[in-house]
């Protein structure tokens, strides 16, 4: 990394619900070629950051820039803005009725304009990358759920978005199929891709994180490099949480 | 940053305290206003809309010959009592129907989910109601059950034509309902079969507890738009008959050549199919709140 441009700008975002907050008061900066972890318990906040980010729920204050440009602006067209965003779920959400090649043709197709035959041989190209050759054809329901999370990671680089988000995208799987997603997110970083992870595996964290937030109670409590958050932590609340994941031999 | 002080999600954890921002408020200022601008186009547009609707009827050539035709206010009263009494049947006539339609569309849709080869003669039977009665138009089948069901003499076949128009309804609208039940059993994932079924529940039992529970939500729009268009049906049981408001009204109009009395008439249906319609939109919306859009 030569030079440092910032990707996302998280600027004090706030989100309530139901008179909870649920973020209270976030920063967070994510350069270019960035690979950023957030950690913490479930209900922490971020899933919840993740969805502010690509515009999937409205945040109640503070704001939102990519690529230097506020998001969050009121007349800010979110279709423009998502366009520049892939997300991906921890359910994978593709769509069942559509075979693996039409779920990751369909974005660049309908939303950015690209010609049926260029759109097919891209995500083509892409699943034979990613081992998914062989599957072009086949349903959702015939794959299994690690193949299905790997299209569905397909679907959202199918548009070449400047940002990846992901969201718990292993939590689904089996031990066995968590490898071959993670094998595909070391290969995204390994190409530069800015992304940032909700994430509940320490060790994908510990790997390839640039940077890691710990996340407690709508707060990013404590950010810093993998080593220093999982060696040093300085908050005694990231320490406990960090404890309570080894007991469980998450990690 | 300062220490955390409560481990609870809702205390705040670091004593940091909302307080609205500048660029919030400015933020909220704008919605506003272009929720006003929005508003303020939709309202206008609504009010374009029907002055130029009113105005092309009422600037046709014919709007005086028509007026006096069908919108005739002494016509109306005189006219409103013969067919609200009428009305009562058809809200008897579809009110009897309509649990009886339920009960045979979902016998229906659920001998056609049987795979066993046991089954077949009773499948194939199911398989030729739905095909015969969605296919012969609904005011045929009144006729036929209207006419020849009695005319068969058989001991105990009902004689009243308000009777036999709901044993025709009932068989026509029979055939849709299965086909809506059918395609709501279809919809469910067979994922949820297989898991009901793992549990050692039976096919019925899975089919009741699991499936058709899932089912049946889903179907409750298609089959309300069903039963709003049984509702008008029932004006078809007035070609065997039965003095229904359209019959009270046909009879009105062939008295003075005025056509109010239909008017009257159709006023009748509407009040009744608008409840049925926002009710429709009612559980929609519940629906959708219940999967948290």
């Amino acid at each position: 990394m030569s030079e440092r441009v910032a990707v996302l700008e998280i600027e004090g975002v706030w989100k309530h619900y139901h008179r909870q907050n649920v973020l209270r008061g976030i920063d967070l900066s994510v350069d270019s070629h960035e690979v950023v972890c957030l950690i913490g318990a479930s209900g922490s906040g971020k899933s919840t950051l993740l969805r502010c980010v690509n515009l999937l729920e409205t945040i109640d204050d503070g704001a939102i820039h990519l690529d230097g440009t506020e998001i969050t602006d009121v007349r800010a067209n979110p279709d423009d803005v998502r366009k520049r965003i892939g997300m991906v779920f921890q359910a994978y959400n593709l769509f069942p009725y559509m075979t693996v090649l039409e779920n990751i043709t369909l974005a660049p197709r309908k939303a950015h304009g690209v010609a049926r035959a260029r759109a097919e041989e891209e995500a083509r190209d892409l699943l034979a990358r990613f081992g998914l050759a062989d599957k072009a054809t086949a349903y959702p329901d015939r794959l299994s759920g690690g193949q299905q999370q790997r299209v569905a990671i397909i679907r959202a680089l199918a548009t070449r978005p400047r940002l990846l988000l992901l969201d718990e995208v292993t939590s689904a799987l089996d031990p066995a199929l968590v490898a071959e997603v993670l094998e595909i997110i070391r290969e995204l970083k390994e190409s530069g891709m800015t992304m940032v992870l909700a994430t509940h595996e320490m060790g994908l964290a510990r790997d390839i994180a640039d940077k890691v937030c710990f996340l407690d109670g709508g707060v990013l409590l404590e950010q810093g490099t993998a080593e220093q958050i999982f060696t040093d932590p300085r908050e005694p609340r990231t320490r406990e949480f960090l404890q309570r994941v080894l007991d469980a031999r998450r990690i | 940053m300062s220490d955390p002080v409560s481990g609870a999600v809702t205390a705040p954890v670091d004593g940091k305290a909302w307080v609205k921002s500048d660029r919030q408020r400015e933020r909220e200022r704008l919605r506003r206003r272009r929720d006003l601008r929005s508003s303020s186009i939709a309202t206008a547009s609504t009010i374009v809309f029907f002055v130029l609707v009113v105005w092309l009827f009422t600037a046709s050539p014919g709007w005086p010959r028509v007026k006096e035709t069908f919108f005739d206010l002494g016509q109306f009263a005189g006219a409103f009592p013969d067919v609200l009494r009428g009305f009562l049947l058809n809200i008897k006539i579809f009110l009897i129907a309509e649990p009886l339609i339920l009960v045979v569309g979902l016998l229906v849709a659920l001998v056609r989910n049987l795979h066993a080869p046991v089954f077949f003669p009773l499948r194939s039977l199911a398989v030729l109601y739905t095909d015969i009665f969605r296919g012969v138009p609904t005011i045929l089948v009144i006729y036929l059950v209207g006419f020849g069901l009695p005319a068969l003499q058989l001991q105990g076949m009902p004689s009243d034509f308000a009777t036999l128009g709901i044993i025709a309804l009932t068989l026509s609208y029979g055939g849709y309902v299965a086909e809506v039940f059918r395609s709501g059993i279809d919809s469910v994932h067979p994922s949820q079969r297989a898991a009901a079924r793992s549990l050692g529940l039976t096919h019925g039992q899975s089919m009741r507890f699991v499936v058709l529970p899932q089912a049946v939500r889903r179907v409750v729009p298609p089959l309300l738009n069903d039963f709003v268009s049984l509702q008008k049906d029932t004006a078809l049981v007035a070609t065997i008959g039965p003095l229904e408001a359209l019959r009270q009204a046909q009879i009105h109009a062939a008295d003075t050549f005025n056509y109010t009395p239909y008017l009257a008439a159709a006023l009748l249906f509407i009040l009744l199919t608008i409840p049925m319609a926002r009710f429709t939109d009612y559980l929609a919306a519940r629906s959708q709140r219940r999967r948290g859009m």
